[in-house]
């Protein structure tokens, strides 16, 4: 049967109205993504360069967000940070992702020694805390990059994804449809493609949800502690860089506030994002029940 | 034939020495009215859905008197269980109850406040729930379970008083004393179906429902628990409905039984007359279902399926399936029809239909 | 299980630091040198020793022995930068403050999160709640140290109510003493304060869905219908059933709390462990590095197996399961 039918965006449509949770977060990430890319086509990201402008002015007229003590403009400089870190947290979230699911399907199909290898090994790098490893893999780097550090951080996503496609791979693999693909003949891996793949479509979406929130969470510990990017600005590098220079204590307020709103924002809209898609993913599994 | 209900033999109606199920003599409880303990009328449960209101019980009347057991039949759909987890209050929403009564020695049930309701509850009328299975608190063990419910009704608060009662619920459902203190886990179906029991008499009810209490179990565990729950109803002297869609069971073990159909109460008689002589082409159909030792024929089941409850044909709501059907039946409801004391059909034809042998069919 | 994961972890942790590229000791070596002008061929000489001293020269595997023996033995060697300080002695410097955050503000998130989930899947329960459970869950969105930051502007700079940062005020001697615990406890709010806010939602989402399949169970039914009080229902046929999968939950979850909580202790300046951490990996402290990692990787491990000890005392299924 030809799974693309014609109504697929009249379907979508009706699949994401009767769910507004996800409607919302997905419109939330969508208008940060437009902010991320029609910003500095709109705003002069020249002015995000040290120096540009004159420091530690108050939002007004001029600067609408203000300046740091640098000379930078806020407002530019958000607009040339926002799709640096959504870069780090796609790519590593997609990496993420496309490892865990590939182990968590080998896993989940195969069993027996690959299972148990797979697994200890998600185990073993849940319960060593992230942060941890991940600082000491970065500071041992000696110059990051917004690239580096989305591989660094997909070290992070992948576990999660693993598990779950894991575990549905793990409950897939009885049903009867399986079965009589393999009757027919189908080999292994192409089963596991042509048969299992297509039916966990639904969790490695709502897994890539999640594995972009670890990505993202694990980007923005490792900038708040200075290792983030030195020469290309992030919202993290730029909460860190408020710190550094004491803009909380200076009470420069509107320095640290937008990168930390943009990010409360971005981090609100994958949680209603993801919250969304479990929810949806339920729905359906109660409707086929 | 073996008669489950102690051995009074095949005629006999309810034990000795105890009522006549229907219209019969005045009770000897002063608080009962016209000798029944509890008594149904026009009881209605909808169900608001998109299409319009589910009439899930639609105009149900019956009662019911002390010793009595109740029978009440039908396929799955009929209303059989909303109406009694109705008398309880257990509907949930959006379902609610839109009408008539249930009165209980002398107390409206569905008049009552959520209040009254939760001190009514198993301490004048109980429930034994279909699937014990899942029934009891995986978490606590069974002594726990029947604490808290004494405790909710604040019934027997000193210790040791407590603990031999509930020892004695155990022996009298036939479990021995350290069940108390295992989990529902370690117990087979039918122990636990068993425990549900003791749950249900712990307060000495006056009603008791069961809810297919034995849908769940194989064939020797049913009687084992059937056995059981009449032996329980004897030592509180409660009354039982039994609901459930096995006529063969009913045959064994109610004096009055019940047919429903689309949450309608088609026909109502004491067991031996509704076997030797039913009336409604409904009930025929279900005991001409039934296999037998005495007569051997092609199985039959009823053709068609149940009705929609939210849309149903107009009417009778048989007529669709039934083999004598008229003009007439898709036009009018048929009314209650008193064929004999305590037997009520609502049938056109109910005085027309040619009477049957043991095994249903019609003779002539 | 937990051994072998805490092996593996011990060997991962020995692995990554001698994996990077870049020798620390040189690097330190040559930073004092260049900080106070020394010459070269001194340098060489130094490093020299000091990898003799600290077994960095011998062959890889001999120092993977060494390390499991010295770890087994308890002695995480000397602290790079402040030598002749120990790394247990850092360790435990930082221990205390560390556990008494992170417990308290754990244990206070994880049973208020979990009661309000399973307030907000029961019905009937107070529109307050309802409403107060919003913005809750929308702060568990932001990882802790944000929230950190912005309870830090408000409460501490704003409104000087609490102390900014550090784990007494400067200048103060802590003693064994009651107004060295008060000086903990206020400059614990704020920290714990961040993880208890921005944890609380989590724990409330999880137990909800939990509740919410519980509901629809029969005991439940049967529980009401007995006439039950409706908070007996709730914590003892509701709650209760949905807490085994909430803690199991609580397991898996560890390594991320301890995580936000390194980096609530960095913002704060709070004495503890994750901000020991900080300081060691910015001086490129090798072995405190090493040693703390190892310790978190190897204490969350421990605190799993502990939580799988709790399972059989609240679900009496998996205590007959291990029995059998």
């Amino acid at each position: 049967m030809n799974k693309q039918s014609p109504g697929l965006l009249l379907r979508t449509g009706r699949l994401l109205g009767g769910e507004p949770l996800l409607t919302a977060g997905l419109t939330l990430l969508v208008l940060i993504t437009l902010f991320a890319l029609v910003g500095p086509l709109v705003i002069n990201v020249e002015m995000a360069q040290i120096g540009a402008a004159v420091p530690r002015q108050r939002p007004g007229a001029e600067y609408l967000l203000g300046t740091d003590v640098q000379g930078r403009d806020i407002l530019a400089a958000l607009v040339l940070a926002t799709p640096q870190t959504l870069k780090i947290g796609f790519f590593a979230g997609v990496m993420g992702l496309g490892l865990g699911t590939i182990l968590g399907l080998l896993a989940g199909y195969f069993r027996g020694w690959t299972d148990t290898v797979i697994r200890t090994l998600a185990d073993v790098v849940m319960t060593i805390p992230g942060i941890a490893v991940l600082v000491l893999v970065a500071t041992n780097v000696r110059s990051m990059t917004v690239a580096l550090m989305a591989v660094i951080v997909a070290g992070l996503a992948w576990m999660y994804p693993t598990r779950t496609i894991r575990a549905q791979t793990l409950s897939m693999r009885e049903r009867p449809y399986v079965d009589i693909a393999r009757l027919n003949g189908v080999g292994g891996v192409e089963l596991v493609f042509t048969e299992i793949f297509p039916n966990l479509l639904p969790y490695i979406a709502a897994s890539f949800v999640t594995a972009v929130s670890s990505a993202m969470l694990a980007t923005i510990g490792l900038e708040a502690l200075g290792l983030g990017p030195q020469n290309e600005l992030t919202l993290g590098m730029m909460i860190f860089w408020a710190q550094y220079y004491g803009a909380i204590l200076r009470n420069l307020w509107w320095w640290w506030v937008p990168p930390v709103a943009m990010m409360a924002l971005i981090f609100i809209g994958l949680l209603m994002t993801s919250t969304g898609m479990d929810r949806l993913v339920n729905r359906r599994l109660r409707v086929e029940a | 034939m073996n008669d489950e209900r102690g051995g009074e033999g095949f005629a006999a109606g309810p034990p000795q020495g105890e009522m006549r199920p229907l219209g019969g003599q005045r009770s000897t409880r002063s608080d009962e009215r016209g000798g029944h303990i509890l008594d149904v009328r026009d009881l209605h449960v909808e169900f608001p859905t998109a299409l319009g209101p589910a009439l899930a019980v639609d105009g149900v009347s019956f009662t019911l008197d002390k010793g009595m057991r109740l029978g009440l039949v039908g396929e799955s759909g009929s209303g059989k269980s909303t109406t009694v987890l109705a008398l309880m209050q257990l509907i949930k929403a959006p379902g609610r109850i839109s009408g008539g009564q249930a009165i209980l020695a002398g107390d409206d049930l569905l008049a009552m406040s959520a209040q009254q309701m939760r001190s009514v509850r198993f301490s004048r009328i109980a429930l034994v729930p279909q699937g014990a299975m899942n029934s009891l608190n995986p978490v606590l063990t069974v002594r726990a379970q029947i604490d808290d419910l004494l405790d909710a009704h604040g019934q027997k608060p000193e210790p040791k008083e407590r603990a031999r009662h509930v020892a004695g619920l155990l022996q009298r459902v036939g479990l021995p004393e350290n069940v108390a203190d295992q989990y529902p886990h370690q117990l087979s179906g039918g122990m636990k179906q068993r425990v549900c029991i003791a749950i249900a008499i712990a307060l000495s009810p006056q009603v008791i429902i069961a809810d297919e209490p034995t849908s769940a179990l194989d064939v020797i565990v049913q009687k084992q628990v059937m056995q059981t729950l009449i032996h329980a109803q004897r030592e509180v002297g409660a009354a039982i409905i039994l609901v459930g869609h096995d006529m063969g069971l009913m045959a064994q073990f109610a004096h009055v039984v019940g047919v429903m159909y689309a949450g309608r109460l088609v026909e109502i008689a004491p067991v031996q007359e509704i076997f030797a002589n039913p009336r409604h082409p409904y009930t025929r159909m279900l005991i001409s279902s039934l296999p037998s030792f005495a007569t051997r024929k092609v199985f039959r089941g009823i053709p068609g399926v149940a009705p929609s409850i939210v849309n149903p044909p107009s009417g009778c709501a048989f007529h669709p399936r039934c083999p004598r059907a008229e003009q007439r039946c898709s036009r009018e409801i048929p009314v209650d029809d008193v064929l004999a004391p305590g037997h009520h059909v609502r049938c056109h034809f109910a005085r027309e239909l040619p009477p049957v042998n043991a095994a249903g069919e019609a003779l002539a | 299980m937990t051994l072998l994961v805490a092996f593996l972890a011990i060997t991962i942790n020995f692995l990554i630091p001698r994996a990077m590229p870049g020798d620390p000791i040189e690097q330190q070596l040559s930073q004092l040198s260049a900080s106070s002008g020394g010459n070269i061929g001194d340098i060489q000489a130094m490093v020299q020793s000091y990898r003799e001293r600290f077994g960095l020269d011998k062959p890889l595997w001999r120092q993977y022995l060494n390390y499991l023996y010295d770890v087994a033995r308890g002695d995480f060697g000397f602290s790079l930068v402040n030598y002749p300080e120990r790394v247990s002695d850092v360790i435990l410097a930082g221990l205390p403050w560390t556990l008494a955050l992170l417990g308290t503000a754990t244990l206070i998130s994880f049973s208020v999160g979990t009661i309000l989930g399973g307030v907000l899947a029961w019905p009937d329960s107070s529109r307050w709640v309802q409403i107060l459970g919003v913005p809750v869950i929308l702060l568990s969105a932001v990882p802790y140290f944000i929230l950190g930051i912005v309870l830090m502007f408000v409460f501490a700079l704003t409104y000087p109510l609490l102390p900014v940062a550090g784990g007494y005020s400067f200048g103060f001697m802590p003693a064994w003493n009651w107004a060295t615990v008060g000086q903990m406890a206020l400059h614990a709010v704020l920290p714990a304060l961040s993880i208890i806010l921005a944890s609380i939602g989590t724990w409330a989402i999880a137990m909800r869905g939990m509740v919410i399949s519980v509901r629809g169970e029969d005991y439940i039914m049967l529980a009401e219908a007995k006439g039950l009080s409706a908070r007996r229902v709730f914590f003892a046929y509701g709650l209760r059933n949905a807490l085994l999968p909430q803690l199991t939950h609580l397991a898996l979850t560890l390594s991320h709390i301890v995580s936000g909580a390194i980096l609530v202790e960095v913002i704060f300046a709070y004495p503890g462990i994750g901000y020991r951490l900080y300081q060691a990996i910015h001086a490129k402290d090798y072995f405190v590095i090493q040693g703390i990692v190892l310790l978190l990787s190897v204490s969350i491990a421990f605190t799993m197996l502990v939580l799988d000890l709790v399972y059989p005392l609240i679900d009496p299924r998996i205590k007959s399961a291990r029995q059998s």
